[in-house]
Formats: structure tokens, sequence, C-alpha cells
């Protein structure tokens, strides 16, 4: 990648720079497939790696209520962060790949997906729980079998919210040359200003935080079927 | 290996401070487009926000815009606008995009801070005689202050912490520093771009913090008694039970 400075706006008069290229995509197709791939694995592995960190963490925030102030505070300043500092913290110490990036769209991922996970947690009617308990379950009992997937759409949002979140944020990662489809927009930037370029970058970009968003939704309709029985009768 | 040390380093050389495009410049920079950003943002979501609330229409609205600001990076709007040429080629190029990004929580804040209002006040004010407008300006709108202000205050952070990304797209402000530095390599750049990660990172926890205080003040005295004492109640509860 180069770092020449930022682009120019100085173009030939009459050189054609359409917004959409269908030969721009074209010409492409392999590169923008491997960075739509990039993009869509890398969001997968952070978001998939975040909530094995949120989850536990806000069930620690559920049980242990003095701990739920600290943590979401310290998840909430993490979020103040402005995404270029903290991959410019990662990148002198983890260096510049794919791990740098990982590490910072985990930290985002996290507030997110604790916030939610708890909200839906604490949703639990107290009367439910009072039933189990009166059933005999134990405290990991009833969070396995009550609490947890009583919270699934609460979990559901906090995944939905991170995962669109995530799609956009990688884009930041071509500081260090990691950007997925945020790279089409970097070489079209740096390349005489090519819009074709990054338009395609941000429509794709966009339309995978869509796509990802409704997959992810659909998922937690089919995982609530007595969510989806209440609002019917 | 000593990147910290390099940072220190860098941040104590007075000529990195006051040198042309120096920490001060950028500094100013990134102030300028962060106020000019959330004005443009205010201006356009508060009188729409204030309206949806007052008519309790547009909470759709509010909530899709917001979704669909979601979906959209940061980075990729702001070359679109640059490109576009519709605004300058310097710094200032950021600020649509910026107020984009800043408009959800204020419309957000507004709208809810509105219809949170009780019904029973509304109810009272339209028993004393208030007309509609009469109403949003002397009930409606002092009871929504600290959703409004809060509103401002997310909208702030969020748009003074993206305005580091103009540095990727047209320059200025203090990402320059960090985009400077990779641009050196890590090797050479490292103590710069962590510096310029301390700098960015500060100013955004900074203008949380300070904000944070204003709208503790901008908050009518009874809304704040109010909100303490229902903490307070809370709290009770929680205890009885």
């Amino acid at each position: 990648m180069s770092f020449a400075g930022w682009p120019a706006r100085a173009l030939p008069a009459d050189a054609p720079n359409p917004w959409f290229s269908w030969h721009y995509i074209q010409q492409n197709a392999d590169q923008i497939l491997t960075y739509l791939q990039f993009h869509f694995v890398t969001t997968i592995e952070a978001v998939a790696a975040a909530m094995i960190v949120a989850i536990p963490l806000a069930v620690l925030c559920y049980w242990v209520k003095p701990l739920a102030a600290p943590i979401l505070a310290l998840s909430g300043v993490l979020y103040t962060i402005p995404s270029l500092a903290l991959f410019a913290f990662l990148a002198p110490f983890v260096g510049v790949g794919v791990t740098t990036i990982l590490i910072g769209l985990v930290l985002y991922a996290l507030l997110l997906m604790i916030q939610n996970t708890l909200t839906g947690l604490r949703q639990v009617p107290e009367e439910v729980r009072d039933a189990a308990r009166g059933m005999g379950y134990g405290r990991v009992g009833m969070l396995w079998h009550v609490e947890l997937p009583l919270a699934l759409p609460g979990i559901v949002t906090g995944i939905r919210l991170a995962t669109v979140s995530t799609v956009a944020l990688l884009t930041v990662g071509v500081i260090v040359g990691q950007g997925g489809l945020g790279q089409l927009i970097f070489s079209g930037l740096h390349t005489n200003l090519n819009k074709a370029a990054i338009l395609t970058g941000t429509v794709l970009c966009v339309a995978l935080g869509l796509a990802l968003d409704l997959v992810i939704a659909g998922i937690g309709r089919l995982v609530t079927p007595w969510a989806r029985r209440r609002v019917a009768s | 290996m000593n990147f910290i040390h390099a940072a220190i380093l860098w941040l104590n050389d007075p000529l990195n401070w006051t040198n042309p495009n120096g920490i001060l410049d950028d500094l100013r920079e990134h102030l300028v487009i962060t106020a000019l950003s959330l004005l443009v943002a205010s201006a356009i979501a508060l009188p729409i926000g204030i309206w949806f609330g007052h008519s309790g229409r547009g909470g759709g609205v509010t909530v899709a815009f917001s979704n669909m600001t979601r979906a959209i990076p940061t980075y990729a709007l702001l070359a679109v606008i640059y490109v576009a040429g519709i605004t300058g080629i310097g710094a200032e190029s950021a600020v649509p995009a910026l107020a984009i990004f800043g408009i959800p929580p204020i419309l957000a804040n507004a709208y809810t801070g509105i219809r949170q209002v009780d019904p029973e006040v509304r109810d009272a004010a339209r028993g004393m005689g208030m007309s509609g407008l009469q109403m949003l300006g002397r009930v409606e709108l002092p009871l929504a202050v600290p959703y409004i202000a809060a509103g401002i205050r997310t909208a702030a952070v969020q748009i003074v912490a993206t305005a580091t990304l103009a540095a990727l797209v047209a320059g200025g402000g203090l990402g320059d520093i960090i985009y400077a530095g990779f641009g050196l390599t890590i090797a050479v750049g490292g103590g710069q771009i962590l510096a310029g990660g301390i700098l960015v990172a500060l100013l955004a926890l900074l203008v949380n913090g300070v904000l944070g205080i204003v709208v503790y003040y901008v908050t009518p005295k009874p809304l704040r008694a109010q909100r303490r004492s229902r903490r307070r109640a809370r709290r009770l509860a929680a205890e009885a039970a």
C-alpha cells in the first residue's frame, strides 16, 4: 500500500470516472471476491470470539451484581476510544496483521453484547425464576435451562448490533492493510479517485452488513419459537 | 521494541507540538471539524426530533435511520463524499459525513425526551389552556432537556472519535499523526503511532467526561433530584426485596 500522502483531486478533464462500472467489476472480480470473503470470515471470527467472552461476562454481571457497574464502565470506556486509536495501540505490539484488527473488533463488540445479554437476563420474570427454583433447579441449571433461553431475544439483538457495526468498522483496517472491502475504497482513493472502486466497496459493505443482520435475525426467530407464538396469538 | 518509550519521547519533543501541522494544529483542526459537524447535525436533528416527539409521529423513521447509518462504514461515506466533491478538498470535506453519523443519537434522544413526558402533565397543560406550541415550549422541552443534552453528548463523542478517520481520506485532525506514523512503518513510526493513539483516545475520553458534567448542570435541578431519588427508591426497593 502507498502512503504517498493524500489523494489529489486533479483528474484529466476527459478521463471517464463513472460511479458504477461493470467493466471495473469484471476486471477486478477476483480481487473483489477475495476481499468480500475476507470481510465475511473476519466478521464471523470477531463476532464469535466476542460472544465467547461477552456472554460469560454478562452472566458474571448478572450473578455478582457489584461487578456489573465496573465491567460495563470499562467496556464503555473501550467503546469510547476511536477505532483508529485502538488499532494504533495494538499495531506496535501485535504487528500489522489480521490479529490486530480482530482484537480491536472483539473489544468493540463486547459492550454491545454484554449490555444486551444482561438486559435479556434481567428481563426474566421473577415468577419464572421462582417456579424454576421450586422445581429444584440450581443456579447453573436455572441459567442454562431457564434464564439463558429466555434471554435469547436480548442476546440475538446484541449479536445483530455487534455484527453490523463490526462489518462497518472492519474497513478501518485499511490502516494496517487489512480492511477487507475497505481496501477497495482505499485503492479507489489512491488510484486517481476511482469512483467505481469506492462505490463498489461501499455498496458491498452495506449489503454484507444487512445480509448478515437478516440471517442472524432469522436464526433468532428459529431458536425462539415461543416469542413468535406469543406475537401470533 | 520499546514503543512506549518512543511514544513518550515523541510527545516530549516541543517541536512535535508547535510545528506547522504539529499536534496543536491538528488538535485545532480536529476540534473545528467536530464543532462544525455537531452544529450541522444538531441543526438538522433537533427540530425534526422535537417535532416528531411533539406530534407522536416518526418513531419508525427515527429507528430506521439510525439502523441504516449503523450499516454504513464511516470510512466509506467519508470517501464517497470526498470524491463526489460536494465540499472542499481539505479537512472540512469530512463535515457532511460526520454530521450524518451525529444525527441518529440527537434525533432519537430528542424524540424520546419529548415522548416520555407524562401524559397527565400534558393533559394538565392543555387544561390550563396552553396551545400546542406553548405546551412544547413551556412543558415538553424543559422536561426533555436531560434527554436532548444526553443525545448531543453522545453525538459529540461519536463525532470527535470518528473525526480521526478524516485523516484516512483527505487529511486533517489528530488522525494525521497516526496515519503518518503508519506511513513511516511500525519499526520507525511505532512511537508516533502510539503517541497519536494516546492523544486521540484522551481527547475522546475528555470530551465524554466534560460533556457529562455539562449535561448534569444543564439538567434543571428538580429533574436532577428526581433522578437521584428514583435511584434511591430503587436501591431501597432492592434492599427490601
